[in-house]
């Protein structure tokens, strides 16, 4: 335990101080505030607005500083709002934080020095998994809660504590899906002695995972259960579930279904099937806390088990490797 | 050819034994009671005794054996060289004692402890200067220390004072708040050899201390290790296939080659001389060699056989004889240009054993 937390003091400190730390710390504040901005803008411009979508989208339910979260969009390759922004950052966050955590610390020749100290092989993992975590998880809490402060001072009701607990469980889901990606690059860096080797496997999954393989999915499944006007219900309903679970593939989706569904909760169980158009038609009732949970419960699960898998693998993996001065 | 064996005990390991207690208690009476007062309280290991116990140590990578079926003995108090080529299966030995790696036979302990089930215990009694030694580049000398000395659970309030006292030791507090990222490479091995010292340990491991270095600093760092050898009884381990770094400061070494510990020698045996079935060489060149000197020189006492090469006489004895010899020559009016004991250097023994490589 004293050499884990030895390890773990080291490495934030090492990541407080690092160049990478900064920019992404300066990258995530400057997306999130502009986020945020377009979001108050939104809200604000809501009321007088024509946009019958923007009214729906703010006014559907009454939790307005979920809305901070949710309404600001950009649209580019696919529309991104604050959630979405996150759920691609934050894989790259995770990446950069673990591709280079073990085979770095091989190929520096600092490996063998450091496990002949007293202290068991695994708090050096232990150590920099937790530390690369918790730089994440400050990098992240920060700017939720300063949008959140933004917005209490820019709408000037105090939020509800359901929408404290919503933005709460939000950020913890941001830490989990950060923890896997991170396991993830964690794990090519017990495998890969090659520094660059481990970073250019994980950038490419990430980017396929998030940016292609949404368009890619529905072709799959169109190519299975193929559609045509004439085609009946049954098969179209098929076609949308095939399709729907196999976006799941990503962990990008799944992210983006269970934060939908927290800060969300109208239109977050509807979340991959939801088009423009039907916004008006929608009936709006938010789900309760309760129910938005137990909705995203089996995605959430799939990243927790996806980034322990990952981990215990890169554990495994790294205690049974040789140490090799050479 | 001459037969060294005699020399060489070939693992037998009784008879070092006894005579390495024998040596070092004489030669550390002085410093054992020094030893008792300042030594650990968790090992009361005392000079002379048996500090790393190999048995049949074995370790395959893939069916094929790194080190194999090595015994061996180190002592406390010892400077013992472990010589042997690249791939001979040093490294291998050193990362099972440290635990490493997991030996696939046979056991390794370091002062009571087993390597493989109690590597903490053995990790903090000992220092391991590896052969690609690294830093933190983008830290400082200081910075990379203290976080040795917080791995080794040192208190915090001893640490800042500790790292200037081996700082001292190795000449580079004057730097100490320089980035790693400036040192040379000479500098590097010995913030290395500090990085040993602050845990203050029993044993020392420095696999290649040297290699790369030029001769001052490298004569530096032997320094070092004599003094602190002498200073505060660490044993060492060093390991290396530089064969003049392993003479000049190594009590006892071993030889390895294929995995296999071929040879353990004596350095001060090696020193005296004595050389080949036990017995010393001694070469003498004179101005003119007549038959009545040779004949004189064999009927001298405990000559085994006189030689003749050119100018050259060689004279193989069970006991050093210059002194009836110089007496012979001078006694018959010759020159007498050069007389010494042939050195049986370590390359003699190295190239006996490393031919067929």
């Amino acid at each position: 335990m004293r050499g884990t937390l030895t390890v773990f003091r080291k490495e934030i400190s090492d990541y407080f101080s690092s160049k990478i730390f900064l920019i992404l710390l300066a990258l995530i504040y400057i997306a999130g505030l502009g986020f945020a901005f377009l979001s108050i803008q939104s809200i604000k411009s809501a009321p007088m607005s024509t946009d019958q979508a923007l009214l729906v989208k703010v006014f559907i339910d009454e939790l307005f500083f979920l809305k901070l979260y949710t309404v600001g969009e950009i649209k580019a390759i696919m529309t991104f709002n604050l959630v979405r922004f996150f759920g691609a950052f934050i894989p790259l966050i995770g990446i950069l934080f673990g591709f280079n955590a073990i085979n770095s610390e091989r190929n520096s020749g600092n490996m063998s020095r450091i496990l002949s100290q007293p202290i068991y092989r695994d708090n050096l993992i232990n150590g920099k998994f937790l530390a690369g975590i918790t730089s994440l998880s400050i990098m992240i809490a920060s700017i939720i809660l300063i949008i959140l402060g933004i917005g209490f001072r820019t709408i000037g009701v105090p939020p509800t504590s359901e929408e404290i607990l919503r933005i709460f469980i939000f950020i913890i889901i941001c830490i989990i899906y950060g923890a896997f990606w991170m396991s993830l690059s964690l794990l090519f860096s017990v495998i890969m002695r090659n520094v660059a080797a481990a970073i250019l496997t994980a950038i490419p999954i990430w980017l396929f995972l998030t940016f292609f393989w949404p368009f890619i999915a529905p072709q799959i499944a169109d190519q299975i259960i193929p559609v045509t006007d004439g085609s009946s219900l049954a098969t179209q309903l098929k076609n949308l579930s095939l399709s729907v679970d196999l976006l799941r593939i990503s962990p990008f989706i799944l992210f983006y279904e269970s934060t939908a569904a927290i800060v969300d909760p109208t239109l977050g169980h509807f979340a991959l099937r939801i088009t423009e158009s039907d916004l008006s038609k929608l009936i709006a009732r938010p789900l309760s806390l309760s129910q938005s949970l137990l909705q995203i419960w089996p995605q959430l699960i799939v990243v927790i088990a996806l980034a322990i898998i990952c981990f215990a693998v890169s554990y495994v993996v790294f205690m049974k490797q040789e140490i090799r001065s050479t | 050819m001459i037969n060294i064996n005699k020399n060489i005990n070939l693992l037998n390991y009784d008879k070092s034994f006894k005579s390495n207690m024998e040596s070092f208690k004489s030669n550390y009476v002085s410093t054992v009671q020094v030893n008792k007062e300042k030594n650990n309280q968790n090992s009361n290991i005392s000079l002379g005794s048996p500090l790393i116990i190999a048995k049949n140590l074995t370790k395959q990578y893939n069916g094929k054996a790194a080190v194999n079926n090595l015994n061996l003995t180190i002592n406390k108090g010892e400077i013992f060289g472990l010589l042997g080529p690249n791939g001979a299966g040093k490294s291998t030995f050193i990362l099972m004692l440290l635990g490493l790696t997991e030996p696939t036979s046979g056991q390794i302990t370091v002062a009571g402890f087993n390597s493989t089930k109690e590597p903490i215990r053995v990790k903090r009694i000992t220092g391991y200067l590896p052969e690609r030694l690294g830093f933190y580049e983008d830290l400082t000398a200081r910075q990379n220390l203290k976080y040795t000395a917080e791995l080794n659970g040192i208190p915090e309030r001893e640490i800042e004072n500790k790292i200037q006292e081996v700082l001292e030791i190795v000449g580079l507090d004057n730097v100490k708040n320089n980035l790693v990222s400036t040192f040379s490479k000479g500098m590097k091995k010995r913030l290395g050899i500090a990085d040993v010292l602050i845990k203050d340990p029993q044993l020392a491991i420095l696999d290649e201390p040297t290699e790369g270095l030029d001769i001052k600093i490298a004569n530096q760092i032997l320094d070092n290790i004599k003094i602190l050898n002498k200073e505060k009884n660490i044993t060492f381990l060093i390991s290396s296939h530089q064969l003049n770094l392993i003479q000049k400061i190594c009590s006892r070494i071993g030889i390895m080659s294929k995995g296999k510990l071929i040879g353990e020698v004596k350095i001060d045996l090696l020193s005296r001389g004595l050389f080949g079935e036990g017995r010393y060489i001694i070469e003498i060149e004179v101005s003119n060699i007549t038959d009545e000197v040779l004949n004189k020189i064999k009927e001298i006492d405990k000559v085994v056989k006189v030689n003749k090469k050119d100018n050259v006489i060689e004279v193989i004895s069970d006991e050093d004889i210059r002194p009836q010899i110089s007496k012979i020559i001078v006694d018959n009016n010759l020159l007498l240009t050069r007389m010494n004991i042939k050195d049986s250097s370590l390359e003699e023994i190295y190239l006996k054993y490393f031919k067929e490589d």
